[in-house]
C-alpha cells in the first residue's frame, strides 16, 4: 500500500528527529569548543609544552581570579591572591583556598569560565583543581593549586583575563553517584 | 461467477452506507474523520474555556497592585498551565480538528489515510490533559516554571509533579505526531484524480507544511522533556552545570522546537484566511503560487531563528546579528502573504459576514503582532523588552487575533457545511465585535506596560502600572465572557438554525461545497474528477 511507504518514511523522520534532539547535546559542546563562545576553558595542557615555551619578558598580562558558590554550597572558597601580572609563556602557579565549615563530609566540583572568551584558546592549564572533585571532611580546609601559562600568541588587544570558578555541591552517597562523579571528571578534563 | 462478484460488490456498498453507531460507542470507537474532527473541536473548546479561566484568574489578581486573591505560588501555576493548555490543548487540537473535517472534503478523499490511528491520536489527548491538570490537586501543586519550562527551574527546583507534566507532554507529542503523519499521508496519497499539488486549496497546503513542521520538532520536544526526566530522576546532568551540563543548552533545544511551534500554530490560520477572503471578495486569491512559496519559506526559516528568544543569555555578537537578520528575513514572506490578502480584497465585491469579519481582523491584528515581533527581533532593543509585558502583548497579538480568530473564522465558514444549518448572523457579529474590542482592550495596553518596564510572570507590580492593568483586566473579562455567547450561538445553530444550502456561500469554491449540507457521514466514496 502507498500509505505504508509514506508512514514508514515519516516514522523514520520522527525517530531521526528524536535522535537529533539528543545529538544537539554533544553538538552544542563541540560547537562551543570550536568557537569558544561558552567561556568553557580547555582541558589539561601538556606540562612539557608549557615548559618549552619561551617567555615574552616585554609583555605583562593581568590575570584576575574570582570565585562564587552555587546557591546551596556552604563552603568558604576564595583565591589566595585575586590578581597577578604574568609574562606570556611563563608557567605560573596560584592557590585557591577552600574550607568545609559544615559537620558532614562533602564533595565539591569547581567549574571554570574565562572572560573575555577570545582568550580561551590562549589560556593553558597544566594543573587545575577543577580537573578533579575535591572532598573535605567536617571543618577541613585545603589549598588547591592551579598551574597555568598564558600563550605568547595571545592577541595584543587582550590585556586582562578573568578566570572565574563556581563551586558546586556534589552529593555523594551511593556508588551510582560515585560513577557519576568519574563521568563529571572526564567532562571537566575535556 | 459474475453473480457472486456482483453480490460481493453490493455487500461492500451496503457496508459503506452504514450510519454511525449509536450512543457513546460511536465516539469511542469511531474512525470517521468527521466524528473525530468534531471531537477535536469540542475538546479544544473545553480546553479553551479552561485555559481562559486560568487567564482570568491571572487578570483578576493583576487588577490591582499588591496581592489580593491568590498566592504567588498559585499565580505561577496559573501562568504555566494557561500557556500549556492554550498552546497544546486549545490551538493545536482545534487546527487538527479542522484538518480532520476539511482535508478529506477538500482533496476529495473518503476519509483520512489512517482512520484507526486517527481515533487513537484523539483519545490520547483527554488522558494527557487529565494528567497535566490533575497536578493542581496534588501536594506541591501544579508545574510552576512557565510554559517554557526552563532548566533549572523545571529540573533542580521543580515541584514533584514535574513528572506528570513530562509524561503529559510525551502523550501530547505522540498525539500530534500521529495526527501529522495522518495528514501527510492523506494529502500525498489520497487526492482526487486531477488534483495536482498546485491545485490544492491553500488550507490543505498550509496543513501539509505544518504537518512536516510537527514531524520535525515534536520529537525534539519529546527529547528535551526526556532529558529533563533523566536529570530529575536518573542523576544525569544534561542541564546541570555542576555535572558538566549547561542550562543554556536547555534553552537552545527548547527553542529549536519552540520557534517552529509558533508557526505550527499560525500557518493553518493563514490557510483558513486564504480560503475565506476570496469567497467574500468574490475574486480568486491573489498570487496563489507566491502564497504557497511564502508558507514554505516561513517554515524553512523557522528552523534558523530560534535563538532570538534568548538574546540576553550571553551570545557572541555574531550570534546576535545572525539571529537578528534571519528573524527579520521572515518578515519578507509574511509581508507577501499580507500583501496578497489585501490585493485579493482590492476592488472585490466585499460582503462582511462573520467569517470575513474575523478574517479581516486577522489580517490587521496579526500584522500588528508581526510588527511588535520585528521590534523584538532587533537584538539591541530586545535587551530592554526581554521578559517584559511587551513580549506578552506581542505573542498574544499573534495568537489571539491570529490563531484563535483564524479558528473562529473557520468555524463560522464551515459550520453550515458540518451541521447543515446556518448560525445567527446577528449573534455572530455580536461575538465578533465583543471579541474584537475585548481582545484589544486586554492586550493593547500590555505594549505600554512592557515598554514602561513591567516584567512578565509576576503577581504584583509597581503602582504606576495600575491603570493599564485595570483596562487590561476589564478587556480580558469582556473577551472571556463573550466566548460563552459563541458556545450558545453554535449550539443554537446546530439545534435550530436555518437550513443551509449545499453551496452555503455565494461564491465559495472548492470540493467541500459540492457535497450536500450537512455533509453525509460518508463522502467521496467514489473520487470526484478535478479539472
Amino acid at each position: 500500500m502507498e500509505h505504508k511507504k509514506t508512514v514508514a518514511k515519516l516514522l523514520l523522520a520522527v525517530v531521526g528527529m528524536f535522535g537529533f534532539g539528543f545529538a544537539l547535546v554533544p553538538l552544542y559542546d563541540v560547537f562551543c569548543d570550536i568557537t569558544g563562545i561558552n567561556g568553557k576553558t580547555k582541558g589539561r595542557y601538556e606540562l612539557s609544552d608549557a615548559q618549552n615555551m619561551t617567555v615574552d619578558e616585554a609583555r605583562l598580562v593581568r590575570v584576575q581570579f574570582t570565585t562564587s558558590n552555587n546557591e546551596s554550597m556552604p563552603w568558604e572558597f576564595r583565591p589566595v591572591v585575586s590578581e597577578i601580572k604574568v609574562h606570556p609563556g611563563k608557567l605560573m602557579s596560584v592557590d585557591f583556598y577552600a574550607k568545609n565549615p559544615t559537620s558532614r563530609n562533602m564533595v565539591a566540583q569547581a567549574v571554570p569560565s574565562l572572560s573575555p572568551s577570545q582568550g580561551i584558546d590562549y589560556f593553558h592549564k597544566t594543573e587545575c583543581f577543577c580537573f578533579n572533585q575535591q572532598a573535605l571532611g567536617p571543618g577541613e580546609e585545603v589549598l588547591m593549586p592551579l598551574r597555568f601559562v598564558v600563550d605568547k600568541a595571545l592577541p595584543k588587544e587582550l590585556k586582562v583575563l578573568t578566570l572565574s570558578y563556581t563551586l558546586f555541591d556534589q552529593p555523594v552517597v551511593s556508588e551510582v553517584e560515585m560513577e557519576q562523579g568519574t563521568f563529571n571528571l572526564q567532562i571537566a578534563a575535556h | 461467477m459474475s453473480a457472486t462478484a456482483e453480490t460481493a460488490i453490493e455487500n461492500t456498498h451496503s457496508d459503506e452506507h452504514h450510519g454511525p453507531a449509536k450512543g457513546i460507542a460511536r465516539w469511542l470507537f469511531t474512525t470517521n474523520h468527521k466524528d473525530i474532527g468534531s471531537m477535536y473541536l469540542w475538546f479544544s473548546f473545553i480546553m479553551f474555556l479552561l485555559g481562559g479561566c486560568m487567564a482570568l484568574t491571572i487578570r483578576a489578581e493583576l487588577f490591582q497592585p499588591g496581592l489580593q486573591l491568590i498566592e504567588p505560588e498559585f499565580f505561577n501555576q496559573m501562568t504555566t498551565l494557561h500557556g500549556l493548555i492554550m498552546v497544546f490543548g486549545a490551538v493545536m487540537p482545534a487546527f487538527v480538528g479542522l484538518a480532520n473535517w476539511m482535508i478529506p472534503l477538500m482533496v476529495g478523499a473518503p476519509d483520512m489515510a489512517l482512520p484507526r490511528m486517527n481515533n487513537w491520536s484523539f483519545w490520547i489527548l483527554p488522558f494527557a490533559f487529565s494528567l497535566l491538570v490533575s497536578t493542581l490537586f496534588m501536594e506541591g501543586g501544579a508545574p510552576n516554571f512557565g510554559w517554557t519550562f526552563y532548566a533549572p527551574l523545571s529540573t533542580t527546583y521543580a515541584p514533584d509533579t514535574v513528572t506528570y507534566f513530562i509524561f503529559g507532554v510525551h502523550m501530547m507529542g505522540i498525539s500530534s505526531i500521529m495526527g501529522a503523519i495522518n495528514v501527510i499521508a492523506t494529502i500525498l496519497n489520497m487526492r482526487a484524480p486531477g488534483m495536482t499539488l498546485m491545485k490544492m486549496p491553500l488550507f490543505v497546503w498550509t496543513w501539509l507544511i505544518t504537518a512536516f513542521l510537527l514531524i520535525a520538532v515534536m520529537p525534539v520536544l519529546a527529547g528535551v522533556v526526556t532529558m529533563m526526566l533523566m536529570d530529575v530522576h536518573f542523576g544525569t546532568s544534561f542541564f546541570n552545570a555542576a555535572g558538566g551540563g549547561d542550562p543554556v543548552l536547555f534553552q537552545h533545544i527548547f527553542w529549536f522546537f519552540g520557534h517552529p511551534e509558533v508557526y505550527i500554530m499560525i500557518l493553518p490560520a493563514f490557510g483558513v484566511v486564504s480560503q475565506i477572503i476570496p469567497t467574500f471578495s468574490r475574486k480568486p486569491l491573489f498570487g496563489y503560487h507566491s502564497m504557497v512559496y511564502a508558507v514554505g519559506s516561513i517554515a524553512i526559516l523557522s528552523f534558523i531563528v530560534w535563538a532570538h528568544h534568548m538574546f540576553t543569555v550571553g551570545m557572541p555578537l555574531f550570534g546576535e546579528l545572525f539571529f537578528m537578520y534571519a528573524t527579520m528575513l521572515i518578515a519578507v514572506p509574511t509581508g507577501v502573504k499580507v500583501f496578497n490578502w489585501i490585493a485579493t480584497m482590492f476592488r472585490g465585491s466585499l460582503t462582511f459576514e462573520t467569517p470575513m469579519l474575523f478574517s479581516i481582523a486577522f489580517v490587521v491584528l496579526f500584522t500588528i503582532g508581526g510588527f511588535s515581533g520585528l521590534m523584538l527581533a532587533i537584538a539591541p532593543s530586545d535587551f530592554q523588552y526581554h521578559d517584559t509585558y511587551f513580549v506578552v502583548a506581542h505573542f498574544h497579538y499573534v495568537l489571539v487575533p491570529g490563531a484563535i480568530f483564524g479558528i473562529f473564522a473557520a468555524v463560522y465558514y464551515w459550520l453550515p457545511k458540518w451541521c447543515g444549518r446556518m448560525y445567527s448572523e446577528a449573534l455572530g457579529k455580536w461575538h465578533f465585535w465583543l471579541s474584537f474590542v475585548g481582545m484589544n482592550l486586554a492586550f493593547f495596553p500590555m505594549h505600554f506596560l512592557g515598554l514602561a518596564g513591567m516584567p512578565r510572570r509576576i503577581p504584583d507590580y509597581a503602582l504606576q502600572f495600575a491603570d493599564f492593568n485595570q483596562i487590561s483586566t476589564v478587556g480580558a473579562f469582556m473577551f472571556g465572557s463573550t466566548q460563552l455567547l459563541f458556545l450558545y450561538l453554535v449550539i443554537k445553530a446546530i439545534r435550530s438554525g436555518e437550513p443551509a444550502t449545499d453551496q452555503v456561500w455565494e461564491s465559495a469554491e472548492g470540493l467541500e461545497w459540492t457535497i450536500p449540507s450537512p455533509a453525509p457521514y460518508h463522502t467521496f466514496s467514489t473520487p470526484p474528477e478535478v479539472k
